[in-house]
């Protein structure tokens, strides 16, 4: 443990903590443009020069190493002068157009210039210009303005994991380039313009919309996927202007997938602003009285096993929860929020939740992927496999498709056979997984979507046992949904009660007419050719396929307009916070299934959100840990049986378009036409 | 400082493949380096595909050399282009590079370099409309005793004087291969004029 004293003050650290990691835990600010700290140190900007005794010169801090009995100063005249040398350095070239940068305001350039800039340019030549590089749909580039600090360089090779950007000739003609004009390949490329010290790579759809100053912002939750990033939402007026990560080292790091980055122009389109009744085969406006006594009538003297409900993926839990006491109460027990059709068993937490817990990931030494493209079905839990990957000591198989992941990891095994192999130990594979010390598997839900799920859930529990995945210290049995209304969904009891009907039961039900009712929350990813003649109520925010079928309309409220809970893979129920109001006469989901309730006669016994939630935690306590994973405790789950040898097949398609609002997002269209296709099919592992 | 070569003005081949005895030594190469650090190969292999090629580098053919490494492409992209002895653009049979660093500048490389001009006809940077010449500045060759100094393919041309300069061109375009080293006939980097110590070792002596 060295100890070392920094402006006067003494601090010991660990050991390998850099002088400027040390000034931090002391609260000293150093100036940094290239270092960051969840990447590699080049120490090539300079700009976090301190003055060491003993040293000839002032050393860059961080990349010095902590020594014992150092004394070092960041406050004095030649640490001040150095790093104003380096700035007039950095601004030589650097274009003086902050009024037109849409990194104004929020540029460490600009800010750091402010303390260590020179009041005018002693520099007489021409600065030097450099042609904008393509670098996709969503990255924007002015290349003149760049300081070469290679964060953008570093977090493409290191984070995500797609070798597509670098550093092209040398010195003064030094540029940053991708792989001649070719769009980057990575789900993650939004970050790059969040890395990027200065206003050399910003965000396309975002570019001269608005400045930081005028933007309020709510921190709150993304819900495109199931892993819960931590999101801040940037509004101006009614607007929703820019969606930013937030940090959670259990969950997301500082990083955030395109989708949920860039899907928020999905926002704007496309929108239910009012209820719509179906007369004649044409939706007409209506009043949410007229949509309500219009429901009425239909469900007027219909028995409950003619009734269902089926809940969408982006559904908060509010609204399934009161959904769910809504149909109870109707007389319904056939209700699933697996629109999917994915076929598990919920009787036991640990068999659908990601036990581990995303951060677990880097504890884990075998991993074996079920079904699952992570890439694209959980992007920053393939980024934090892929950390743990860059660690070191870890081995990575799948049963499954041949995928570029980002990492290398060997196919051994293509569907429930191989699971049924690994059990009794006849796999090759078996040997690697005995010797592990803390195996995963993760299952995706390309092995729950078919027709024996539930014989594989119970395979890859059988697995799980046989090779000490459950143990009191260590639970590497994961499970990977893709939607982030599904846990939530389940543990508020959206499923279907006794003798009712699941997701494949409704539909088949609703075609031979044994069905006349459905209610879809927010469920637009179901064959609606299915619902035969069945009474459509479709509730949600987007004029997806749902609301072309449906015969009644109530327009509710997107992630980003209401206070719900949201409840991720690994079982942590966090809150999204209303940034802005809904549109037009749209309201927040529960309420919307509240008011319904008093019409038909049966009122839910809540009037506040608060009342709401605290049913909730009374029907499940797990509700009350906000931001917490309540371990899940081990029983046996999944039903032993039968399987199909076929494939598994992983469910996603095209990342950029899994549900209403990015469908109806622009960005994610074109960045389905640049990316998705022979550009994201290269099979094999690459890189 | 050249120009960085962003802007070809040539076409660029479609295809590149090493031939059967490139691939061969492109592997011996390759296997100097310890198991999974191929990549280390890179320069070597650059080189290699440089000189099948005419004397440059077009983009097929460091794609060629990240493939054969297994390297991401802009890898290999960023050390072609980091070094100017890799040629993104065509050159002449006989590409002359003059040192104009201070030393060989300070021993007349202005000269040569006006020489050159004046004989092929071309400015610093062109190749002459036969393909055979091609007229390179270059910093410093790193033979400052012997300024100033030419390098022409793999030839070091020193103690350059521009009439010697013009017997080197004429003899190139000739289809000969003058003599490489001092152009004075001093042995190495020798004083001018002989020895001036150790006198009592006679030339060939000092060969032994």
């Amino acid at each position: 443990m060295p100890k070392l004293t920094i402006d006067g003050i003494e601090i010991e650290v660990e050991p390998g903590t850099s002088i400027l990691q040390a000034c931090e835990q002391l609260g000293i600010e150093i100036p940094r443009f290239c270092y960051h700290e969840r990447l590699s140190v080049p120490a090539n900007c300079r700009m976090c020069l301190v003055e060491m005794e003993r040293a000839p010169k002032p050393v860059a801090s961080c990349a010095m190493p902590c020594g014992d009995g150092m004394v070092v100063r960041t406050n004095s005249e030649t640490v001040l002068k150095a790093r104003k040398g380096v700035m007039e350095f950095l601004l030589i070239n650097h274009p003086l157009d902050c009024p037109i940068c849409d990194q104004g305001g929020e540029c460490d350039l600009q800010d750091q210039a402010m303390a260590y800039g020179f009041d005018r340019g002693r520099y007489g030549e021409n600065k030097r210009a450099v042609k904008d590089k393509y670098m996709g749909p969503v990255i924007k580039t002015i290349m003149t303005r760049c300081i070469h600090c290679t964060r953008c360089i570093r977090f493409i090779n290191e984070v995500a994991g797609v070798p597509d950007v670098g550093a092209v000739y040398r010195g003064e003609h030094m540029e940053i380039t991708t792989f001649v004009e070719k769009a980057i390949g990575s789900e993650l490329s939004g970050n790059l313009a969040d890395v990027c010290p200065v206003g050399a790579l910003t965000h396309k759809p975002y570019a001269f919309t608005a400045r930081p100053w005028e933007l309020r912002k709510t921190e709150t939750i993304d819900v495109l996927d199931a892993v819960g990033s931590n999101i801040r939402v940037d509004a101006r007026g009614a607007e929703v202007m820019r969606v930013l990560p937030r940090v959670n080292d259990d969950i997301n790091e500082e990083w955030l997938n395109d989708k949920s980055r860039y899907s928020y122009d999905g926002l704007k389109r496309q929108r239910l602003d009012r209820p719509y009744i179906r007369q004649n085969g044409k939706l007409v406006p209506a009043s949410w009285a007229e949509a309500f006594t219009a429901i009425a009538a239909r469900l007027k003297g219909l028995s409950g096993n003619r009734i269902a409900a089926i809940a969408g993926d982006l559904v908060d839990v509010e609204a399934q929860f009161a959904l769910k006491e809504l149909l109870s109460r109707l007389g319904s027990a056939n209700l699933d929020c697996r629109q999917d059709g994915a076929r598990f068993d919920t009787s036991v937490r640990a068999g659908y939740l990601f036990n581990s817990g995303i951060a677990g990931i880097e504890k884990a030494d075998v991993i074996l992927l079920v079904g699952t493209n992570p890439r694209w079905e959980g992007t920053l839990v393939n980024a934090r496999i892929r950390k743990r990957y860059l660690a070191g000591g870890v081995t990575i198989a799948s049963i499954g498709e041949q995928r570029d992941l980002t990492y290398p990891y060997s196919v051994i095994g293509s569907g429930p056979d191989t699971l049924q192999q690994l059990v009794d130990g006849s796999h090759p594979f078996s040997e690697t997984l005995r010797a592990a010390k803390n195996p995963m598997i993760i299952v995706g839900m390309g092995a729950f979507q078919r027709a024996d799920g539930l014989a594989v859930q119970a395979a890859a529990r059988l697995v799980g046992e046989a090779y000490g995945m459950f143990r009191d210290d260590w639970n590497g049995f994961n499970v990977l949904h893709t939607a982030a209304a599904r846990v939530g969904g389940i543990e508020a009891g959206f499923l279907p009660g006794e003798g009712g009907r699941d997701t494949h039961g409704i539909l088949d039900g609703a075609s031979k007419g044994e069905i006349d009712f459905v209610y879809l929350l927010g469920a637009d990813e179901i064959d609606m050719a299915k619902l035969g003649n069945a009474f459509v109520v479709y509730q949600g925010h987007h004029g997806d396929a749902g609301a072309h079928r449906a015969d009644i309309i109530l327009p509710g409220a997107a992630y980003t307009e209401k206070n719900a809970v949201y409840v991720n893979t690994e079982g942590r129920p966090q809150l999204a916070r209303l940034a802005v109001f809904p549109p037009g006469e749209a309201r927040e989901d529960w309420k919307i299934v509240r008011a319904l309730s008093e019409v038909l006669g049966t009122t839910l016994p809540f009037d506040t959100h608060g009342q709401l939630r605290q049913r909730l935690m009374a029907a499940n306590p797990i509700f009350g840990a906000v931001g917490e994973m309540t371990p899940a405790s081990w029983a046996p789950f999944g039903a032993q049986g039968p399987v199909d040898a076929a494939p598994f097949v992983t469910p996603i398609t095209n990342f950029y378009m899994t549900d209403p609002i990015s469908r109806a997002s622009v960005t994610m269209a074109n960045c389905t036409e640049a990316l998705v296709g022979p550009a994201q099919e290269r099979t094999g592992t690459h890189g | 400082m050249s120009a960085p070569a962003s802007d070809h003005g040539h076409a660029e081949p479609t295809s590149f493949t090493f031939t059967p005895e490139n691939l061969e030594l492109a592997k011996r190469i390759i296997a100097k380096y310890p198991q999974g650090k191929q990549a280390s190969a890179c320069m070597p292999l650059l080189d290699v595909a440089q000189r099948q090629n005419g004397g440059w580098l077009p983009r097929v053919a460091m794609d060629a050399v990240a493939d054969l490494l297994g390297m991401p492409r802009i890898r290999v992209y960023e050390v072609a282009t980091f070094y100017t002895m890799y040629n993104k653009n065509p050159v002449g049979k006989h590409h002359i590079q003059v040192c104009t660093t201070t030393p060989c500048w300070l021993r007349g490389s202005d000269d040569i370099v006006h020489t050159c001009k004046k004989k092929l006809g071309i400015e610093v940077g062109e190749t002459t409309a036969d393909g055979q010449f091609t007229l390179g500045e270059v910093e410093c060759s790193g033979a400052c005793v012997n300024a100033p100094v030419v390098q022409i393919g793999d030839d070091y041309y020193e103690d350059v004087a521009p009439e010697h300069m013009e017997h080197i061109l004429d003899a190139l375009a000739r289809g000969e291969t003058p003599k490489p080293g001092s152009q004075i006939g001093r042995q190495s980097s020798e004083p001018v004029g002989g020895p001036t110590t150790l006198k009592a070792f006679t030339t060939a002596q000092a060969d032994d």
